[in-house]
């Protein structure tokens, strides 16, 4: 019997095989426009793989923004069960998991090895991916670049709550001058503070872990881990905590 | 003659029939007195042998018309409510001789200035908190100011029989309510959150109050007849208790939500619920001190300090058998979100049951995540 997680997020779509053991397989592809579209490119690219997605032998949970779009899953669960698992999964400790999605922040408290309480981040996207995503191309470079940038810079505060007005904010900052690296240092920074402000509004218990699309970044690490002064973990699988989670689930659920 | 307003046919039929008779009331010479919230003591309205009417304020619909004169960052309620008034789309503020609003909270205080430029307006000044030596005082002046007002607008006598008399009628009104609302307390529940939500608001519809109460009696025997022959013995979904702002205008994106994604809303910690009804008003004392007492006792955030809502919270969640408390909080209502730490703070620590607190408008914008936030919660319950 093998379980597949699913975790469709708003940029990148996540998947896992777990054969009741051990993850056996992974892969990320871009959301797109249509999750739905996404959905079958993913059961295309299982089956190149050698699974069967039909088949009676495989069961299939799917989480994330775009879970409903995946209509051969057995069982649709939200991203904060999925990643709550997931990320308790790697480091087997009670603490809270922060997942910067590109849409949603989550910050999901663990105990006893259960999600106990999870905080998202507001309607505004201030905090989250998109909001890097948004400052990257207004200072015309990539993801990556931006966090190169920052870390020779000194930032430069932006003190919007709101993307759009951040946005005018780094245009009046452009207008008069100011170096890229120091703007980028600012967005990165604002963008720890968001992260940060939510996570000190749990009652932060054991280990922090950081999962999502940025938790490869070692510089963002560090200056969140700096801002709430305590160590935050990050594992190799972190992009996958969703949907490990969501393979973990379903082979408790579905083992027989 | 009364002329209905230009856009009646697009209102529901409850709502239809509820002008429908509320017309034919003015017509006979019945006096109408609008109001907008649990503070309003209603008896000093019917004593003035005149219908109170709950008014309109729950729809996204008029709140584009209010942000020409109020700022866009604003409650919600106090928008649609104020949208209502100023559009004309509101048939029972239409038909209200006199208005009655209280100072709730700043946003409507300084709206009814402006809602007195269309209606009379009578604003009730409430006093901040029940602590201070002048605190009831205050507030039985204001009884008899309203009193004072409603006698001279409506140009009727109020005596102090016709008080007790109204005291006693509003009593057995608000005893047949308690009773409706226990039903949720029962174990599974027969009744969903969101005919508990509707049916209090429809009995606003009603203006004879003998009607609603019985209203209320026939649907509880049936409710708890019910219980004992399709119920009892079978397993219960997630039990929440509501809490928070008033939740008339996000019945359908979030009550009625919570129970489609799988669990039961057994009670309302907030105006749909018991918190005005849960106690009587004195029928020995003094009719204008017993409303003064009464009203002062109603566990509205406004209030501060205002431990008395825990209390109430507390007695809820026991009696109610709930599984979890959501909390919801209506955009820039102020002291509802401020109180929120202090309620999520109670219920997991002392009570030790999840808490979740989704703020939100009249706006459908955030549908999916709200959605997002109760799956995640009751996945939590499960």
């Amino acid at each position: 019997m093998n379980y597949v997680g699913i975790d469709i997020g708003s940029t990148a779509a996540k998947t896992i095989v777990f054969n009741g053991e051990k993850v056996i397989a992974s892969f990320v592809m871009p959301t797109g426009w249509s999750s739905k579209e996404t959905a079958v490119r993913i059961k295309g690219q299982l089956e190149s793989l050698g699974f069967n997605v039909e088949s009676a032998d495989i069961k299939t949970i799917a989480t994330g923004y775009g879970r409903i779009s995946v209509e051969y899953a057995d069982m649709v669960l939200t991203e904060i069960t999925c990643h709550g698992k997931g990320g308790y999964h790697l480091f087997s400790q009670d603490g809270v998991i922060i997942d910067v999605g590109g849409q949603d922040t989550k910050v999901i408290t663990i105990k006893h090895g259960t999600v106990s309480n999870f905080l998202m981040n507001d309607k505004c996207s201030a905090g989250t991916g998109k909001f890097i995503e948004i400052m990257a191309n207004r200072l015309a470079v990539d993801i990556d670049e931006l966090f190169s940038l920052a870390e020779g810079g000194t930032p430069i505060p932006i003190s919007s709550m709101c993307t759009v007005f951040a946005e005018s904010e780094i245009i009046s900052h452009i207008g008069a001058g100011q170096p890229k690296t120091d703007l980028a240092a600012g967005i990165v920074q604002s963008v720890v503070s968001r992260v940060a402000l939510l996570v000190e509004r749990h009652d932060i218990k054991g280990i922090c872990i950081l999962t999502g699309g940025l938790s490869h970044n070692q510089y963002f690490r560090k200056q969140l881990g700096e801002k709430l002064r305590r160590e935050i973990h990050t594992h190799d699988l972190g992009k996958y905590a969703g949907a490990l989670g969501a393979a973990l689930i379903a082979a408790d659920k579905f083992k027989h | 003659m009364l002329n209905l307003p230009e856009n009646f046919k697009s209102y529901s039929e409850a709502r239809q029939e509820g002008f429908i008779r509320l017309k034919g009331l003015k017509e006979s010479g019945k006096k109408v007195v609008g109001v907008f919230c649990s503070y309003t003591p209603t008896e000093l309205i019917l004593a003035a042998d005149a219908v109170p009417v709950g008014l309109c304020g729950a729809s996204e619909d008029p709140i584009s018309y209010a942000e020409k004169t109020l700022p866009k960052n604003l409650c919600p309620l106090i928008k649609s409510s104020y949208g209502f008034a100023a559009s004309d789309t509101c048939p029972y503020f239409y038909f209200s001789d006199l208005v009655v609003g209280e100072t709730t909270c700043d946003g409507k205080k300084k709206m009814f200035e402006w809602m007195n430029e269309i209606k009379p307006t009578h604003v009730m000044q409430l006093p901040p908190g029940r602590t201070s030596g002048t605190a009831l005082a205050t507030w039985h002046s204001e009884m008899q100011r309203l009193k004072d007002v409603l006698s001279r607008t409506l140009q009727v006598e109020i005596t102090d029989d016709d008080l007790r008399q109204a005291i006693h009628l509003k009593n057995r009104e608000r005893k047949a309510i308690l009773d409706f609302y226990d039903i949720g307390s029962l174990k599974p529940t027969p009744l969903s959150g969101y005919e508990i939500n509707t049916l209090i608001d429809n009995n606003t519809f009603l203006f004879d109050t003998e009607e609603k109460i019985a209203i209320l009696e026939k649907r509880t025997a049936e409710l708890l007849e019910d219980y004992e022959k399709n119920f009892k013995g079978k397993p219960s979904r997630p039990r929440i208790l509501i809490t928070g702002c008033p939740t008339g205008g996000v019945r359908e994106k979030i009550i009625r939500r919570i129970e489609e994604l799988g669990a039961n809303i057994v009670g309302f910690e907030n105006c749909s619920g018991p918190r005005e009804q849960k106690d009587l008003v004195d029928e020995n004392k003094d009719p204008l001190l017993a409303l003064a007492e009464k009203y002062l006792r109603v566990n509205c955030s406004v209030m501060s300090p205002n431990p008395q809502r825990i209390e109430a919270m507390d007695e809820m969640i026991e009696n109610y058998q709930v599984d979890g408390v959501i909390e919801v909080i209506l955009q820039a209502c102020h002291t509802f979100a401020i109180e929120s730490s202090r309620i999520k703070k109670f219920v997991t620590e002392q009570k030790h049951l999840p808490y979740l607190c989704l703020e939100t408008d009249y706006s459908q914008g955030d549908t999916g995540q709200i959605d997002t936030r109760i799956s995640a919660f009751l996945e939590i319950l499960a």
